[in-house]
């Protein structure tokens, strides 16, 4: 990047604020995902108005920008995948007000999703959406991913949670959307903010609800000696209009995997488990539970176990939230999948994965959200075999396209990104696809924001798009 | 302006040309290691210079991105290398964090070893550090010298003199000068040979490891230590011979000497069939339960380092296993506990420090916020790093303020003074103590003293 351009970065922001060595640009190729593409200059904004005139000095200039939270994202969406300047909101990381009397806080969008729950604690409040990232993600980046979590299935994703955002857009016009309130009238352009992955505008602040922490909670593990059995649990719980905070499966070979790290007390011999939390007041957690219980006892489950106490609870839930993880300590990468099917079919898409695991000589683990039928297939391969990782690509292509099939969609909660962009079309006509490209641009005219992202590039034949990720595995997009 | 990076443009041209390694030699992070890194990002709040700046390059992930990028020759072993693992406070709080499993500590210590061998530091640094590593923490006789030169500094008038004319503070050491150990007036070196007899019933019979500088700065700490062991029907040895247990050294990359201390060690203390040996410092315990990552599998040291892994106790770990029998008295105290690094994220011990504080009556135990947060002192990185060193150590003295507690128990000899150069820079009146020693004071029957009930 030319010396004046950062010069003048440096003047907004101080040298502290600027980066620009080849050494720095190396470490903001990367994020959680398998993607990999560096930025010319990062930036470390303190407060809006920097935020302000980074934008004015991009359009001075035309360089794209990319925000960034705590790059834990998994679909590419955090890199610059066309060059400039990558925002990072880690020093807009302020708790700006807890109103616990109205249950509301207002934050910058780089305070860590977990130390906002933690904060809120000592008023017995909580933030509820809870990705299995929270001890780092950022409140911004769950915002531009409408990210969920284990708890999703009671409570919702981040739009439900959140009610008025501060944002600049990408002429560098500050606007305020939405409020203090969950509905405001007019059209939801807070709505429509959340989950547009950094394609929009960029979020200078959130005001978001918080919840009471529940009176009781009970988490429940059921062990299964077939996958099955575990998956007609699900549908049947369901079916009888309970309602869990949670439900959460890992297959056989994802749990063995866990169960090597966290010893949670997985039994290392079954098909797979069901992690499952029913929250209320005392009478009504208890007899929920047990209706749980006893669905899964009728399903062949070999045991029930119920966590004793808030230790217990929490190794469980460390075994499922840190799941990835753990498989990062048998492969030296895994490629990690997000497809949402409707719940009944859960069974069908699993032998399906098995096989296409088999036919690509890959192992396949699967964790998923299984109370909405939120698939976490894990493709375990090595990156640094290039042949290996087009195959893991591939073999992830024709899951996300089977989901698809089976009536879901391309992504739960992970986002679009770089990823599966070229992918869209598998789910939606060119007509929709041009709607979403005329709402990006009402916002993003000319695509100053995080270019590359969400839409497919090309408007080649439909044929081509279809083909899984042609642009990626041939190195020029 | 870099090109179009597309998505897997880095792999592509990463591939087919073949770099060379910025590593040289053995010593060096291993891909074995850092293969497990899924770059997930988990670490990155849990680390503190992650906390402080919010750079990817002073996070975990990035650190090891580094490493990997050197190894992969993308990127030099200079400058910009060096400053960011000489940053890191080798906490491992990441280790805690991250679910792959890496093994930071080892990668970094590799990481130093590699930048200790082909790196050229500024003469003065190198003259610093050889002198500091190589000629004076081996040499129990050179550390006593030092140490008494500098206690006479200490009680000379030199100290007051230097602090109120603010010469200190002109040459931006006035803060500094608090983090110096204070050199006590009796060495532990005289005690070393000699064997405490267990009170009562023997229940034990153990080897307390002394240190290097804990021999001149903490003898007080390490007779409260032998105090409370014996108390509890240990027969305490100090066994002659020992010398420092290397862990500074390997925490600066200089493997040589750690490796030859280490043999010194485990020669010394393998010697006797100790049911364990004891140390009261976090830091120590734990490069002396890894001295097998000193040495390859076929080295016959690597053997005894195992077998002395498993004789090899932190002072409350033993203690709590073992239970306490001594008699109590009340200390009715209001404290708090910080986890040392070592001993929480190294060691994997963070309830039984907590067990045997609330085992004295009367004592009142507030949990801080972070309390498993680094508080700065990280071996002498307080020395090489002041400036962060001192930020972390004013979040912590906030975070411990805000219990209200009177004093802070802690685990680890560096993390005391640390806090108590903290508590007196920020005037927050709190004690600091060892586990050691609030279990000492209970047992001691002196009345308590009126304002301090400890
Ligand atoms: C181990 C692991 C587990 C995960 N589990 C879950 C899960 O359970 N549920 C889930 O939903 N996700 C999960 N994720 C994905 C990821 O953590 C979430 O998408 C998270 O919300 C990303 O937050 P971040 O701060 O890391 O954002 P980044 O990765 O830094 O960015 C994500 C996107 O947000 C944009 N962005 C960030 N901040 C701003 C801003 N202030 N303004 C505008 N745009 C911005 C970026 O441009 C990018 O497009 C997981 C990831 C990992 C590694
Ligand atoms: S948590 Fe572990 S695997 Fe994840 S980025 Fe940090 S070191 Fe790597
Ligand atoms: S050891 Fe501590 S300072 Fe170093 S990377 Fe890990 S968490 Fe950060």
């Amino acid at each position: 990047m030319q010396r004046t351009i950062i010069r003048e970065l440096e003047r907004l922001l101080g040298s502290s604020g600027v980066l620009s060595s080849p050494e720095d640009l190396l470490l903001y190729e990367y994020d959680g995902s398998v993607e990999e593409a560096g930025p010319d200059a990062i930036v470390f904004p303190r407060r809006k108005q920097d935020v302000v005139e980074i934008v004015k000095l991009a359009n001075r200039y035309d360089l794209s920008i990319v925000g960034r939270g705590a790059g834990t994202g998994l679909s590419g969406g955090a890199l610059a995948r066309e060059g400039g300047i990558v925002l990072a909101f880690s020093r807009m990381n302020h708790i700006l007000e807890i109103d616990a009397e109205n249950q509301r806080a207002v934050v910058e969008p780089g305070v860590v999703n977990l130390d906002l729950s933690r904060a809120a604690e000592k008023y017995g409040l909580y933030f509820a959406p809870d990705p299995s990232s929270q001890k780092s993600c950022t409140i911004g980046g769950n915002v531009s991913e409408n990210s969920g979590g284990p708890h999703t299935l009671a409570y919702g994703v981040t739009s439900n949670h959140v009610t008025g955002l501060e944002v600049v857009m990408p002429d560098a016009k500050v606007i305020r959307l939405g409020g203090r309130a969950m509905e405001t009238p007019g059209y939801d352009l807070t709505g429509l903010m959340i989950g547009s992955e950094g394609t929009f505008a960029l979020v200078t602040e959130v005001t978001v609800r918080l919840l009471r922490l529940p009176e009781d909670v009970r988490t429940l593990l059921a062990i299964y000696d077939s996958l099955g059995d575990a998956t007609d649990s699900v549908v049947d719980i369901t079916a009888r209009g309970i309602i869990p905070a949670a439900c959460e499966m890992l297959d056989g070979w994802t749990l063995r995997a866990v169960e090597a790290y966290v010893h949670a007390g997985f039994p290392l011999d079954s098909a797979a488990v069901l992690l499952m939390e029913v929250e209320g007041v005392r009478e009504a957690a208890e007899t929920q539970a047990d209706e749980i219980i006893e669905v899964c006892r009728r399903h062949n489950a070999r045991e029930v176990r119920r966590a004793r106490d808030a230790r217990e609870r929490a190794l469980l839930w460390k075994g499922r939230k840190e799941a990835f993880g753990a498989v990062g300590r048998v492969s030296p990468s895994y490629y990690v999948l997000d497809g949402v099917i409707p719940r009944t079919k859960l069974t069908p898409t699993l032998l399906r994965i098995e096989e296409i695991a088999k036919r690509y000589g890959f192992v396949i683990g699967n964790i998923f959200h299984a109370g909405d039928g939120n698939l976490h297939p894990l493709i375990l391969f090595d990156h640094r075999d290039r042949d290996q990782f087009r195959r893991a690509r591939a073999a992830g292509a024709e899951i996300m396209q089977l989901c698809v099939e089976m009536g879901g969609t391309l992504t739960g909660e992970h986002g679009v990104g770089m990823e599966k962009n070229e992918l869209m079309p598998l789910m939606f006509t060119e007509t929709d696809l041009d709607l979403m490209r005329k709402v990006r641009a009402a916002f993003n005219p000319v695509g100053r924001l995080n270019p590359g992202k969400v839409l497919p590039l090309g408007k080649g034949c439909g044929e081509t798009r279809l083909q899984p990720f042609p642009q990626s595995a041939g190195g020029n997009a | 302006m870099s090109h179009v990076s597309p998505a897997t443009g880095a792999l592509e041209s990463a591939s087919p040309v073949h770099r060379e390694s910025g590593f040289h030699g053995p010593d060096r992070p291993k891909d074995v290691d850092y293969l497990h890194c899924i770059h997930c990002g988990l670490c990155l709040n849990q680390c503190p210079t992650y906390r402080l700046w919010g750079l990817e390059a002073d996070s975990p992930r990035g650190r090891i991105r580094q490493m990997v990028l050197v190894d992969e020759g993308r990127l030099p072993l200079g400058d910009s290398f060096v400053r960011h693992i000489d940053q890191c406070l080798d906490c491992r709080a990441c280790e805690t964090a991250c679910p792959a499993g890496v093994e930071y500590g080892k990668l970094v210590e590799a990481a130093r070893a590699q930048i200790e061998q082909n790196y050229r530091r500024p003469f003065s640094s190198r003259i610093a550090r050889s002198l500091v590593y190589r000629h004076l923490l081996p040499y129990p006789r050179r550390i006593a010298a030092v140490a008494r030169l500098v206690r006479l500094y200490q009680n000379s008038g030199l100290k007051t003199a230097a602090r109120q004319s603010g010469l200190l503070r002109l040459f931006g050491l006035a803060d500094r000068e608090k983090l110096m150990p204070p050199v006590e007036q009796v060495f532990f070196f005289s005690r070393l040979g000699q064997t405490f007899p267990a009170q009562g019933q023997r229940r034990a019979r153990v080897a307390l490891f002394a240190g290097c500088i804990s021999q001149v700065s903490f003898a007080a700490l390490h007779e409260a230590t032998i105090r409370v062991l014996t108390a509890n029907g240990c027969e305490v040895v100090v066994p002659e011979g020992q010398l420092c247990c290397g862990a500074l050294a390997a925490h600066a990359g200089v493997r040589d000497i750690a490796r030859q201390l280490a043999r010194a060690n485990l020669d010394v203390f393998l010697r006797e069939g100790f049911d364990a040996v004891i140390t009261n410092a976090a830091g120590c315990g734990s490069t002396l339960k890894e001295y097998d990552q000193l040495f390859s599998a076929d080295d016959p040291a690597h053997r005894k380092a195992l077998e002395f892994r498993r004789k090899m106790r932190d002072a409350t770990e033993f203690l709590d296993s073992l239970g306490l029998t001594a008699p109590m008295r009340e200390l009715r105290v209001h404290v708090t506990y910080q986890d040392s690094c070592h001993l929480a994220h190294g060691q994997k011990i963070r309830e039984a420090p907590r067990r045997l504080i609330r085992a004295v009556p009367g004592v009142e135990l507030t949990e801080m916020r972070l309390s498993d947060n680094c508080c700065g002192s990280a071996g002498v990185y307080n020395v090489t790093q002041t400036q962060t060193s001192l930020e972390l150590l004013a979040e912590k003295m906030q975070c411990a303020a805000e219990t209200g507690a009177e004093a802070i128990v802690t685990a680890n000899p560096g993390c005391l003074l640390q806090m108590r150069a903290g508590s007196e820079i920020h005037k927050t009146g709190q004690q600091v103590l060892h586990v050691m020693e609030l279990l000492d004071r209970a047992l001691r029957d002196v009345p308590a003293s009126a304002t301090s009930r400890l």
